[in-house]
């Protein structure tokens, strides 16, 4: 076993265990918290397939601003007391099972597809550099790049709109 | 490393997330389930580009086109999150709670 999948290894359970652990955890905050150690867990995993880039960006982005913004609304809404209302215990294993239904089927499907053949090359591979992704990001992709700029100032109007107090 | 273990380790992520929004009155908690589901599909998308890199290995920019997929989805993602975000509060501010279902 080398230490590429060792690290995979690891950064599966990492990944999966603080997921469920968002699930799970009854106070909010703590939620945030794994939410932030799953996001780490799958940089981990774009480090892995040599997508440095998106890993810096996920890392930066999720952890750093999404998840913080998170936190600042559970701390300003005085949420940080696990006095949640739990919902019916039927319902609670009503969504399990079917979660689970659905991962069940999913799997199954995938079981004879041709595409579980392939290989996804780790450790190796320039295309996730941040030199290819830039050329063709200020190329190909230059129109969406400039309207996701657009997209950003409405969302911020939006957020600004919302939020006043009228 | 082959497919299917990304494909598997991502469909458990989304399902994880199908959970914690079906189980949860907390609507924090729910918009956090969304953002893992949207990861998981990052996730995904990532190990496909790589598969593409994989497959033709003569082209140098094959499988960037997933990697810049990933990027807008964040940009989306980014933007999603301060308005739903706004959303929560206001409703916060009217009904004095976020369990959504009161």
């Amino acid at each position: 076993m080398s230490i590429t999948q060792i690290l995979f290894w690891i950064l599966t359970v990492a990944a999966l265990f603080s997921a469920i652990m968002v699930v799970s955890s009854k106070n909010p905050v703590h939620s945030v918290l794994w939410l932030v150690a799953t996001f780490f867990a799958i940089s981990g995993h774009y480090i892995l397939l040599n997508a440095q880039f998106l890993a810096i960006v996920n890392i930066i982005v999720y952890a750093g601003a999404i998840m913080v913004l998170f936190l600042f609304v559970i701390m300003l809404m005085n949420l940080n007391k696990s006095a949640e209302p739990i919902k019916n215990r039927w319902l609670q294993i009503v969504g399990i099972v079917s979660g689970g239904c659905l991962l069940l089927v999913l799997v199954a499907a995938l079981r004879n597809t041709e595409v579980a053949k392939n290989i996804a090359e780790v450790n190796t591979g320039d295309a996730g550099l941040i030199k290819n992704l830039g050329k063709e990001l200020f190329t190909t992709f230059v129109v969406p790049f400039e309207i996701s700029s657009i997209l950003f100032l409405s969302a911020m109007v939006g957020a600004v709109v919302i939020g006043k107090k009228d | 490393m082959p497919i299917n273990y990304y494909i598997v380790l991502a469909l458990a992520l989304f399902s994880i997330g199908i959970v914690g929004v079906l189980t949860r009155r907390n609507a924090i908690i729910v918009f956090m389930c969304i953002e893992l589901m949207l990861n998981s599909v990052n996730l995904l998308l990532v190990a496909f580009s790589k598969m593409q890199a994989a497959k033709n290995a003569a082209v140098t920019v094959a499988g960037t086109d997933g990697q810049l997929f990933v990027f807008f989805i964040m940009v989306v993602a980014a933007a999603e999150v301060s308005v739903g975000l706004a959303i929560i509060v206001m409703m916060y501010r009217n009904i004095h709670s976020v369990d959504i279902n009161f």
